[in-house]
């Protein structure tokens, strides 16, 4: 008699959990961050945004 | 039985990832990228041209995640030779905390956002600057000229050469004799450098199969070369003050510490064996780090913080 696992694929150990939540949280702050970089230079540049000198 | 516990337990590490934050940012290469950040300050400060201090340091974010992005290319790569060295098996990827395919995926999307946003922030010269630079490091360096040539670190040097001219390409919008010279300083100072630290580290590299200079040609050839590049960096690292600028207190610091170097890379040339050998080269190594940071800092601070409050 084979004894089946009652929860199908990996189950995560405590570690790998808060691991997972780290990394979550590390890429919804790097998200954020992008999110104020591109507020941040449409204020300062204003209507010079739109011109593209190269 | 455990052979499929073995098999499992890979199977989990290959589906769950291990890494922590931290991991990534080692991937980024911290180190490295202070010294990119220093010179691409430098290149981006004096400039003549003046521009927002916010974009100003979003530009410098920019050339420092992309110089980060390049860093985690690198690691992906050799990860393999990274294993059989002392000085990177505890890295990320040979270590197990990170995925190869992981850190071959944070850097590209590292690589992509970081020109993609200087491009928008500052110029597309700019952004094409630090694109070239990723791929000149990843791709030229790591892949093609690490494993083949003992001239590696000589070529792929320009790539930690070019931040102070994307910073000033930054600012200005252009390449100037300025930037180059920038560019000229940190391309002949790396092979001393690092060839300084390949003579301490040469077993690694052999055992490697890694072809640096004092493998590939031997530790007297080494200690030649590193001479001749000190004897040509000592003036290039002055032609700042030739060229006119950079003032009275960089000439006298850049004529000092090449004076430094050339002593450094004399010791080296003359101690060869034991302990007294392998001290020469850990003090040119700590003191080229000490003797770029001075000559960028100098430049930093005269033309830079003094020009624009005198």
């Amino acid at each position: 008699m084979v004894d089946h696992p009652t929860e199908a694929g990996i189950v995560l150990t405590p570690e790998e959990k808060r691991r997972q939540r780290q990394r979550n949280l590390a890429i919804a702050f790097a998200l954020a961050g992008l999110c104020v970089i591109f507020w941040v230079v449409t204020i300062v540049k204003g209507a010079a945004i739109l011109q593209r000198p190269m | 039985m455990s052979l499929v516990d073995d098999t499992a337990s890979m199977n989990r590490s290959a589906l769950v990832s291990q890494a922590e934050p931290r991991d990534f940012i080692a991937l980024l290469k911290p180190r490295v990228m202070s010294l990119v950040v220093f010179t691409a300050l430098t290149g981006i400060v004096i400039a003549p041209v003046g521009v927002h201090p916010v974009l100003a340091a979003i530009s410098l974010l920019c050339i420092a995640v992309g110089a980060g992005a390049s860093g985690a290319l690198n690691m992906w790569y050799d990860a393999d030779i990274d294993a059989l060295m002392g000085r990177t098996a505890t890295r990320p990827i040979p270590s197990g905390r990170v995925t190869p395919g992981e850190a071959l995926a944070f850097g590209l999307v590292l690589s992509v956002l970081s020109v993609l946003v200087l491009g928008l922030v500052a110029n597309w010269l700019a952004a094409g600057l630090l694109a070239f630079t990723i791929f000149f490091y990843a791709v030229v360096y790591t892949m093609w000229l690490k494993r083949w040539t003992p001239q590696n670190i000589v070529i792929g040097g320009a790539a930690g050469a070019f931040p102070p001219m994307i910073g000033w390409a930054a600012v200005t919008g252009s390449i100037s004799l300025e930037s180059f010279v920038l560019f000229l300083i940190i391309f002949i100072w790396t092979p001393p450098h690092f060839w300084a630290l390949a003579l301490i580290k040469s077993e690694d590299y052999a055992r490697a199969g890694v072809p640096m200079l004092p493998v590939a040609c031997g530790e007297a050839e080494t200690r030649r070369q590193i001479l001749l590049y000190t004897l040509v960096l000592a003036p290039v690292g002055m032609a700042p003050w030739f060229l006119g600028f950079a003032g009275l207190t960089y000439g006298l610091v850049a004529a000092a510490g090449g004076l430094g170097m050339i002593w450094l890379a004399i010791e080296i040339y003359r101690r060869r064996e034991g302990a007294p050998a392998r001290k020469a080269s850990g003090r040119m190594f700590a003191f080229s780090i000490l003797y770029l940071f001075a000559l960028f800092a100098v430049l930093l601070v005269e033309q830079g913080v003094l020009a624009r409050i005198l």
